[in-house]
């Protein structure tokens, strides 16, 4: 082989690893994204059921009802609520009245089955989407602030602890 | 007083690091070893002001000084005092603190060890060091002091998240940036040698070595970081395809491929301007990394937008690092003379590849990483890229690599004998056909291409025995000769063998977790019995604890295994007085061999009785057992005489035994 042929081969297979990968790429960013979505933005478009987005609000104060292992609560985003239900255990920082994104999907009766509950913040930070869609809506650092100063530890599962 | 001196010490260490940036560089041009000779002395310096700096704000921390802002933020008096002093590195200010410390360290270690390498080389290194170092002091003082104080000092701290008070944090970080900052190193000698236009094999000597260190750290780091979620958030996961976690296997792999193709140009003399290319994106890697974790950005692009600050600041570092050491190599580039001929099929062309799917599978992560990001910023769209992304990409790309590791080092530089190579790695391909056809028979369910992953692992493994096997003549000779080529062999051999067999140990414990984890969530009461994954566990008893700064519901499980009682695992969870009543998890694990049984606790039930999360995890200690062999292989590679530079050169008799190096 001659130098340019040897050059040629070495530039093929790296093209070639390239476009595969490409390939892979677009295809996964297709399939295997999840968009985000608030209450209200789901009543709006319509989301079929099955179909896999991220919920994200504030767990409407009062909503949660515990069954052992099977919880339930509602998220709000001030103007609509949606109903969730979740098998398992809630994250530590789960409260009443914060922030919470949950992924899963819209069963037939349009209850939100959550398979994953995630609650990470603390008491200054707010998952981003949500802090995004309240202060969209117009409810950051304002009503529920207040709110969830009022009842400075919101209900969670724990009992007597 | 204290925070003042360790203000004022930071200052004096920007203050050297702007005399570091210029005065070699003068020295270099005029050819005064004096000047030039001015860098050692200031890197030191700076090392001893920045640790004497770092040294006040653990004594602000570990005395509990609430009058200085960050104590108050982030201590309580009541905290451990192992937490009051890993807490220093648990924030913002004080993890860039760290950061500069250890960067002030590599440049200090090489000013101090940098005795052989060429006069004007160093001083450029130190140069290009002392510019990242000075735009980071700047940052620190500028948008993150950790000494400012509070005009009315509080009385108690608000403490430290509770998720960071714990070993993890004393090791994680320190390790992490050990390896993120480095990469510094490669970096200001890629710069240096496009600055003198002049690169050889030596100058690979010297880099391959600090790679290789800031490479074992980063390993060590992620693995530490992977372990750490597993037990602490409680919920068994050990990668989230987070992009806190993205970027730092971002540079990982970045570094991975760099030490491969160092390895070319220090023997080959080849890849020159690949290796020098890849020096600096590594070290951006890192930047990016810094970026991502410490500008807000990825909590919010809003919270971003309204205090940018700091985002803006280290925009502005990485855009003129990057910027800058890209265009600079655009320039110098094409100067570097290409050397080195060799066929595709060569150790040479192994490497490459290696190179070129590593290098891929980095940008199809990088693309994961950031494409929410700037979907978000152009267009508004939220989504998350999750682990299905990173699957389905990454995946196929790591399956050729795979297959090719065992290849590479049996072929010989320059021009090599695929077939022949195929020849020798037979018994390792039946190794894995073997266990592809026991995983099969074994497995209960899961996915089909959990046997094919177990199957190219143990090919990896088997690989990287064969390769030793053949290189000390096992079975050909008699044992005793075969004992002393195996003594003889250069420890660089014995450490790629065992870093390359720590990725399939890995990869085994990758795919056993993922594919026969078993599972069981529900609710327990005092003396209830449940059978898990073969195990029978009770729960005892439920009791309250006071600790330090938190109170403890602990739950005692009594684990028995066909009636005979194992162990007793007491999950716990915390609940700290601080922080708005936070709560943590401390998971309890049983290790049986490299499997583990782990159980964390939910909360308690109105009944008395407390929700469990039990997950058997087969085989789950190898993911970390994998890197710690990689690292343990790198260290022994470290330790290769041949790699020192000045280091005699072995006598004559020696080198008929390395000519299959």
């Amino acid at each position: 082989m001659t130098r340019k042929q040897r050059r040629l081969t070495m530039i093929g297979c790296a093209l070639a690893v390239l476009a595969f990968a490409a390939g892979l790429v677009l295809y996964a960013l297709r399939d295997s994204i999840v968009f985000f979505s608030t209450p209200s933005m789901a009543a709006e478009q319509h989301i079929a059921p099955g179909k896999r987005f991220r919920l994200g609000g504030l767990v409407q104060p009062g909503s949660l009802v515990c069954g052992g292992s099977q919880v339930s609560f509602e998220v709000a985003d001030g103007s609509a609520k949606l109903p969730v239900t979740y098998k398992g255990i809630l994250p530590d920082l789960f409260r009443e009245g914060q922030g919470v994104v949950a992924e899963g999907a819209l069963d037939g009766s349009g209850t939100f089955r959550a398979d994953t509950v995630l609650a990470k913040h603390d008491e200054n930070y707010m998952p981003k989407d949500v802090a995004d869609a309240l202060k969209k809506q117009g409810h950051w650092k304002d009503d529920y602030d207040k709110k969830v100063a009022q009842n400075v530890k919101g209900a969670n599962c724990a009992h007597g602890g | 007083m204290i925070a003042e001196a360790g203000h004022y010490a930071l200052v004096l260490a920007l203050g050297l690091a702007l005399i570091q940036s210029f005065v070699p560089l003068l020295g270099a041009r005029w050819g005064d070893p004096a000047l030039m000779n001015v860098a050692r002395s200031t890197a030191l310096a700076q090392f001893l002001f920045v640790a004497a700096s770092f040294a006040a704000l653990v004594t602000l921390h570990v005395t509990s000084d609430f009058s200085v802002v960050n104590v108050f933020e982030n201590s309580h008096s009541l905290k451990p005092l192992i937490y009051k002093f890993t807490g220093v590195w648990g924030n913002h200010e004080g993890s860039m603190l760290l950061w500069v410390l250890i960067l002030a360290l590599f440049g200090g270690l090489v000013a101090a060890f940098g005795n052989n390498l060429p006069l004007s080389l160093r001083a450029h290194v130190l140069a290009v060091q002392a510019w990242i170092a000075g735009a980071f002091y700047l940052f620190i003082l500028i948008t993150s002091n950790p000494f400012l104080r509070i005009p009315n000092p509080p009385i108690e701290g608000r403490d430290l998240n509770p998720v960071l008070q714990d070993i993890g944090l004393a090791v994680h970080p320190p390790m992490l940036y050990l390896g993120y900052v480095g990469f510094s190193i490669s970096f200001s000698f890629a710069i240096a040698a496009l600055m003198e236009g002049r690169i050889d094999a030596a100058w690979a000597r010297w880099v391959r070595p600090w790679t290789l260190m800031a490479w074992i750290f980063l390993t060590l780091g992620i693995a530490m970081g992977s372990y750490w979620a597993y037990y602490e958030l409680g919920w068994g996961g050990w990668w989230f395809w987070d992009p806190v976690e993205n970027a730092s296997l971002m540079p990982w792999l970045a570094g991975t491929a760099l030490l491969h193709s160092a390895l070319v140009m220090e023997k080959r003399n080849a890849l020159k301007v690949w290796t020098i290319l890849l020096s600096i994106l590594t070290f951006s890697l890192s930047l990016l990394g810094t970026f991502l974790v410490r500008s807000g950005v990825l909590t919010s692009v809003h919270a971003f937008a309204s205090d940018p600050t700091r985002g803006v600041f280290i925009l502005l570092i990485l855009c003129v690092f990057i910027g800058g050491s890209l265009s600079l190599f655009a320039g110098r580039a094409s100067q570097l003379k290409q050397g080195g001929l060799f066929a595709p099929i060569s150790r040479e062309g192994a490497l490459v590849l290696n190179n070129l799917f590593l290098t891929t599978a980095c940008a199809t992560v990088f693309i994961g990483t950031l494409y929410p990001l700037a979907l978000e910023v152009l267009t508004g769209d939220k989504i998350s890229v999750g682990a299905p992304f990173f699957n389905l990409t990454f995946g196929p790309l790591f399956v050729p690599l795979m297959i090719a590791v065992p290849f590479g080092p049996m072929l010989a530089w320059k021009r090599g004998d695929l077939y022949g190579a195929a020849q020798r790695l037979l018994a390792a391909g039946i190794a894995a056909l073997i266990a592809m056809a026991v995983a099969w028979a074994w497995a209960r369910g899961g996915s089909a291409l959990a046997p094919l992953a177990i199957g190219l692992a143990i090919f990896v493994i088997a690989g990287a025995i064969a390769d030793l096997v053949e290189r000390i003549g096992l079975f050909r000779n008699p044992f005793a000769i075969s004992f002393r080529r195996a003594r003889g062999l250069p420890r660089s051999v014995w450490g790629s063998a065992l870093a390359h067999a720590g990725v399939g140990l890995a990869l085994i414990g990758i795919v056993c977790e993922t594919t026969w984890n078993s599972e069981y969530i529900g609710t327990m009461k005092p003396n209830d019995l449940i059978p898990f994954a073969g195990y029978q566990l009770k729960l005892d008893n439920l009791s309250q604890r006071q600790g330090p700064n938190y109170r403890e519901m602990v739950a005692a499980f009594s684990v028995s295994l066909d009636g005979e009682k194992l162990s007793v695992m007491t999950p716990s969870k915390r609940n700290f007085t601080t922080r708005g009543g936070a709560s943590t998890t401390e998971a309890a694990l049983l290790t049986r061999g490299v499997s583990q049984l782990y159980i964390s606790l939910g909360d308690s039930t109105a009944d008395g009785g407390v929700t469990v999360r039990i997950y058997h995890k087969p085989l789950v200690l190898l993911i970390w057992y994998g890197p710690v062999l990689m690292a343990f292989g790198g260290m022994l590679s470290l330790s290769d005489r041949r790699l020192r530079v000045g280091a005699p050169k072995p006598a004559r008799g020696l080198r008929g035994l390395q000519a299959a190096e």
